[in-house]
């Protein structure tokens, strides 16, 4: 397993940095869909299928495969983002709501009458699969924060209900991995922000501590889709999860390549060696 | 001495599955199963990872007996597709199939239940261990056991005598204990000596063709076959 792990990520690399030099859109050719190779069109159906399925369990699972780190994670992306009253927020591949939860938990405490005097809505929760959608939305009102959200279905490719100069900032996480075409992404991200607004990316990314990486392949390639199928009865989503992770650039790649959509000052930070990444870009 | 067939390929309902992983999942779904009896996913997962061994034994069984090679030769299916419940309704009374349609009826359930084998990589092993679930209900059919706690813990001691799976052994005792007590006392002095001179003296089930006795009539078959059934009170399916 591990040998072929190591063969599919000399593959990905070339055929990643080849791409990205092109800049091409791949409109008529083909998008990974984990290690699978799938038509352009398809990709975007399969990742639905695969949220449709997790949506239930997706908390559940986050915490079992993470063993509870994603909340340090997400903690940690919202102290990096550092959020001033009145910061207009769009929570793209949002789902089931853990990042806006925790921007307006932020805002509460931080000034609780400039929030409740905030102009409505705060934050837009943007997600292609309606069926997060709903278990976020049912998060909301058990968490209070009914009233401060708006969720809509959308494509984080081409936000069509959202103009342009709109927000503040942006967010994607644990999102944007999933995205058929990354540089449609952080284009329209550009699009909708003001100009000062700043892109903030949480994602699974590169370790490159060869100890850490041993048990780290083995713990996702072998213990994930397990786990998966014991709490969510589910294995062959956890499978796609697990490559999608290994088919995203690099730190490295991704800067360049959110540089190259426009935004300056762009600058990453690692977590849990490497694991996880936060991509910050401003624009001016 | 194993006898080697093909290796299944990764078509959609089988998983491949490395040492590691079946230890994890062996441990996860046997817990499951015990804490979370509903999800029957885990316990046909259970049911296949603790099965080594034991089923290429019931494989050279069913080798060395005519009808049971006969059944891996066509590896016959039974789902509501293929089986035509409606014509069976039609058959005269106690015929099998007539019973056995009454006995899907009684006790609400249907053909259609049985989860695929996932974790069995060789081919034919991989079709005994479904055909001993799709013939779960015939056993029950043919035995006159209902599908009550207690009906299920005797048929799984009957499968577990036949078959040696640990699985039916598992379920057949710890099954056992969480019966109330007036079951427990039929079961002890009625259904456990009967199943147990039933299991070892007749035909091994999993070589029986049930699919063509359909017109046969019941009590027959079950005589051809050197099985008895309890008196009708408490196991019969019909009140």
């Amino acid at each position: 397993m591990l040998k072929i792990c190591k063969i599919n990520l000399r593959t990905f690399t070339n055929r990643h940095i080849s791409r990205l030099i092109h800049n091409e859109t791949n409109k008529n050719q083909e998008a990974d869909f984990g290690f699978r190779k799938v038509k352009y069109e398809e990709k975007q159906t399969k990742v639905n299928e695969v949220f449709d399925s997790v949506a239930e369990k997706y908390d559940l699972m986050n915490d079992a495969m993470s063993f509870g780190l994603h909340r340090l994670w997400k903690n940690q992306f919202i102290q990096e983002i550092d959020p001033n009253p009145g910061m207009r927020l769009i929570d793209v591949a949002g789902g089931t709501g853990d990042i806006t939860f925790r921007y307006l938990s932020y805002l509460k405490n931080l000034d609780s009458t400039k929030f409740e005097e905030s102009q409505l809505p705060l934050v837009t929760v943007c997600d292609i699969n309606d069926n997060m959608l709903s278990v976020g939305k049912n998060r909301s009102v058990k968490m209070k924060f009914k009233e401060q959200i708006v969720w809509k279905v959308g494509n984080a490719e081409k936000l069509v209900e959202e103009n342009d100069n709109t927000y503040d900032v942006y967010t994607i996480a644990f999102g944007i991995r999933n995205c058929t075409n990354i540089e449609n992404v952080v284009k329209e991200a550009y699009r909708v922000l003001k100009p000062g607004g700043r892109f903030m990316c949480l994602e699974f990314s590169k370790t490159n501590n060869p100890v850490f990486k041993r048990i780290y392949d083995f713990y996702s390639f072998q213990m994930i889709p397990v786990m998966g199928y014991m709490i969510a009865n589910d294995w062959n989503s956890y499978q796609y999860l697990v490559e999608s992770i290994r088919m995203f650039p690099s730190q490295d790649e991704f800067a360049s390549l959110i540089s190259d959509c426009g935004f300056r000052l762009v600058s990453y930070k690692n977590l849990s060696n490497g694991a996880v990444a936060i991509h910050s870009g401003f624009k001016f | 001495m194993r006898i080697l067939t093909a290796l299944r390929k990764d078509t959609s309902s089988f998983i491949k599955t490395n040492l590691a992983q079946r230890t994890v999942l062996t441990v996860g779904s046997g817990l499951l199963s015990i804490f979370d009896p509903h999800r029957d996913d885990m316990i046909s997962a259970f049911g296949e990872l603790t099965s080594f061994g034991v089923l290429s034994d019931l494989q050279r069984k069913m080798l060395n007996d005519p009808e049971g090679a006969l059944i891996l030769k066509e590896k016959p299916v039974i789902n509501s597709k293929v089986l035509d419940l409606n014509k069976l309704a039609t058959f005269p009374e106690k015929t099998f199939g007539k019973e056995y349609v009454e006995f899907l009826r009684i006790n609400n359930i249907t053909p259609d239940t049985r989860k695929p084998v996932r974790f069995i990589e060789d081919e034919e092993q991989a079709y005994v261990m479904q055909r001993y679930r799709e013939i779960h209900d015939f056993t029950h059919c043919i035995l006159g056991l209902k599908t009550n706690m207690l009906g299920e813990v005797t048929v799984k001691i009957f499968e577990a005598i036949q078959l040696d799976l640990p699985m039916c052994w598992l379920a057949g005792i710890f099954g056992m204990l969480r019966l109330g007590p007036k079951h427990t006392q039929v079961y002890l002095d009625q259904n456990l000596p009967w199943i147990i001179q039933n299991a070892k003296h007749s035909k091994p089930l999993i070589n029986v063709y049930f699919e063509k006795y359909f017109e046969k009539n019941i009590d027959e078959l079950r005589a051809e076959l050197n099985l008895t059934i309890l008196s009708p009170k408490i196991n019969e399916f019909k009140d």
